[in-house]
């Protein structure tokens, strides 16, 4: 009976969103694609990357939102999935020659099958305890990637270099434009499949056993199965982020993928919103540009500033970007009436 | 014929007052970053994250430059000393130097911290022919003028620190029998590396136990114990300070009396050798390369006045005897001097080109007879040290100063 307890009081931890309010609508998607799309045209190859990288952690913070968000399981785990992402993608392209675009959908298989694996014991436990077990391989991961049996491959602390791809074709775009344009469509083709994902079957099951895991059960839903599915979704859209990553910034090594990275991720999905996609964008300009916001501020206090920033944002709009867009939405509806 | 005379003229003078130009450009060339004003230095430290302790050495070189400025700066410009956080995390370095290059336009890249950031950072730099100019890492590869024309280390590597102990103990104790004890990760294995090459032949009979350790162990007292049980008579510590101060305690605890010698990340005598015990350090061996800030044999050294002048007008308030403020400004009067060099032509090749034609420059916070000497093959700086022996609440240098160069392979 007291499990029963447990399991009904912890399904509120991660608040209830009705699948609709989970997208954005028609108009605003195009808009928001149009901006993603002619914004590079116009602006210096540094930015270029900058928004290259919004849109890997983008991924990223999507991927947990679908396993916290969708699935209500939590993870601090995702640097380790980012990682051994990265480190596939680095290790094909540099050791086996691989083209770097085939790369990634072995690092987002890898990453599926690690994740999935992982699931297994990770079905015992929720809520906080399945927060720390991950949490336990978050830590684990760059000391395995320091081990001296895998230096062969991975370099060992010294990490990778990865060559970076020229635009094919002979398309007269630099570099960087091509990597984002390249990521742009990764990122549209996982966010379209996820929001198809999360409308579907499965995506009815997650959100039925987020809500309340006995009735779930009670309904014919495979808890187990789900569960383990999502978390095996999750890793692998997470492997994928991890390839791009390790393209764009054209190295890996363990120091990258600390604890601290799959932190970020998780405040990227709750300042985003949790278990609303278009969010994930979102989060992941706070946790890259928020920190740079912070340190010109002040250099020695950074840690502080951005502290300071992050309980703002919690305290004025708990639930994040949805939030905000909700509120925006509800004026734009008033201005209309008038 | 008066119209070819005209066309001659006319060429005559043209040729002329193009002649004239460029001897006018020849004084004065600038690549992005350096006008008739200003030289933009770019630099990334962790100012936060698990090395933020490093990130005293961004404000030193910082302070350093803004009294550069006081006093009229560099051949008559200004230094703009931009630096960023890169947290210790490699993309993030990527990032930060990527905003130096591209949106801040610096000259060069100055003295970027770790061996991962710059790493990851290196082929972008060479691949743009900007100067990744005297980084923060004692790792061997930045020696690499071949492969790598525009980056270039500082301090001694950790392996020519190295073959400096196998040279001495070569001489001093050619019968020893030795216990490497180092930290299982590029830092430790290099020290290792730089020992074995120093002894030579004679490494695989000298050595008589190579034993590691993980940096998250909390203790190491296991591995000491095992250690003392081979018996060797000559103890190498490889290890980053908690646990150089673990080792020291340990083996005295052990009521153990190998010879010990510590490496110089190590020596600091605030956060090792005091936690360790003064009394379980006496006759601890270690090399050094640059003054001790809190040593007071220094107080009468000139550069360590010039030191000290600095520290008080333009840091008040830092801590004497942290090791980060004596290396930044070390580094920085480098830059300084290299800049100084480069006179009006301030492009990134002559920048480079100057910084490896030093000779015998001594900056105020290096060791007496410690030279910093570059050419076009040797891109290691600073490649001397001198051992010293701890006494009392200090350390006591004794013997000459010992060259180390090593190339990169």
């Amino acid at each position: 009976m007291s499990a029963a307890e447990e399991v009904v009081t912890e399904a509120a931890a991660v608040e209830a969103v009705p699948k609709r309010a989970m997208t954005l609508g028609y108009g605003t998607s195009l808009v928001v694609l149009a901006a993603l799309i002619l914004t590079p045209l116009f602006v210096k190859n540094f930015i270029i990357f900058q928004m290259t990288m919004l849109l890997i952690y983008g991924l990223a913070v999507l991927a947990l939102n679908i396993l916290t968000g969708g699935s209500g399981q939590f993870s601090l785990g995702q640097s380790a999935f980012y990682a051994v992402g990265a480190y596939t993608s680095a290790i094909l392209m540099e050791h086996a020659g691989m083209n770097y675009a085939l790369t990634l959908p072995v690092a987002g298989l890898i990453c599926f099958g690690f994740g999935f694996l992982f699931g297994q014991p990770a079905l015992r436990l929720s809520g906080v305890y399945l927060a720390l077990a991950t949490f336990a391989l978050a830590t684990a991961m760059p000391q395995l990637l320091k081990l001296g049996y895998f230096e062969h491959w991975t370099g060992g602390v010294q990490g990778l270099v990865v060559t970076k791809p020229d635009a094919p074709f002979g398309l007269p775009m630099s570099q960087d434009m091509w990597l984002y344009y390249f990521t742009l469509a990764i990122t549209i083709a996982i966010y379209i499949a996820s929001v198809n994902l999360l409308r579907s079957r499965s995506g009815r099951a997650f959100m039925a056993i987020r809500d309340n895991e006995i009735a779930a059960s009670a309904m014919g839903v495979d808890v187990a199965l789900y569960k383990t599915l999502a978390f095996g979704v999750s890793a692998g859209i997470t492997g994928v982020a991890g390839g791009l990553g390790a393209i764009a910034v054209q190295f890996v090594a363990p120091d990258g993928y600390t604890i601290t990275l799959a932190i970020s991720l998780f405040l990227g999905m709750v300042v985003g919103g949790v278990g609303w996609l278009p969010g994930s964008i979102v989060g992941s300009a706070f946790i890259i540009f928020v920190p740079n916001i912070a340190e010109g501020i002040s250099k020695g206090l950074s840690g502080a500033v951005f502290g300071v920033l992050l309980f703002l944002v919690i305290f004025l709009v708990p639930h994040g970007a949805r939030q905000v867009a909700i509120i925006a939405q509800q004026l734009i509806g008033k201005l209309k009436k008038n | 014929m008066l119209s070819t005379l005209r066309i001659a003229a006319v060429s005559a003078a043209v040729v002329a007052i193009v002649t004239t130009s460029t001897a006018a450009f020849a004084q004065k060339k600038y690549d992005t970053g350096a006008t008739d004003t200003e030289i933009k230095i770019g630099n990334i430290i962790p100012y936060s994250g698990p090395a933020s302790a490093y990130g005293v050495i961004g404000k030193t070189e910082e302070a350093y430059f803004r009294m550069i400025n006081d006093q009229g700066g560099i051949n008559g410009r200004k230094i703009n000393f931009v630096t960023y956080d890169d947290a210790y995390s490699p993309p993030k370095a990527v990032e930060q130097v990527r905003k130096l290059v591209e949106s801040d336009e610096v000259l060069a890249v100055f003295n970027p911290l770790g061996t991962p950031s710059n790493t990851a950072i290196q082929k972008y730099l060479n691949g743009k022919k900007i100067p990744q100019l005297f980084v923060a890492t004692g790792a061997t590869k930045w020696n690499d003028p071949k492969n790598f024309p525009w980056t270039m280390g500082w301090q001694p590597s950790y392996q020519s620190e190295a073959q400096i102990y196998a040279k001495w103990l070569l001489k001093e104790k050619p019968d020893a029998k030795i216990a490497v004890f180092y930290q299982n990760d590029d830092f430790g294995k290099d020290y290792l590396k730089g020992t074995k090459d120093g002894l030579g032949a004679k490494a695989a009979s000298m050595i008589v136990m190579e034993e590691s350790y993980e940096v998250s162990e909390p203790s190491i007292d296991g591995h000491i114990v095992k250690i003392k049980a081979a018996n060797p008579d000559v103890l190498l510590i490889y290890a980053t300070p908690k646990f150089g101060a673990q080792t020291i305690k340990k083996t005295a605890e052990l009521g153990w009396k190998p010879l010990q010698i510590i490496t110089n990340v190590s020596a600091s005598v605030g956060s090792v050798m005091q936690p360790a015990g003064f009394d379980n350090a006496q006759g601890v061996l270690s090399a050094a390369y640059a003054k001790d800030g809190a040593d007071p044999q220094w107080n009468d050294d000139p550069g360590m006045k010039k030191w000290l002048a600095f520290l008080d007008k333009y840091m008040p308030g830092a801590d004497r005897t942290d090791g980060s403020i004596v290396y930044g400004y070390g580094a920085a009067q480098t830059l300084a001097k290299v800049l100084e060099m480069c006179g009006n032509d301030l492009t990134r090749a002559n920048v480079m080109k100057q910084a490896a034609s030093l000779k015998d420059f001594e900056p105020d916070t290096l060791l007496p007879g410690v030279k910093i000497n570059t050419s076009a093959a040797d891109f290691a700086p600073v490649a001397q040290l001198k051992m010293q022996r701890f006494k009392g609440q200090k350390w006591e240098l004794f013997g000459e100063i010992i060259s180390g160069d090593v190339p990169a392979d």
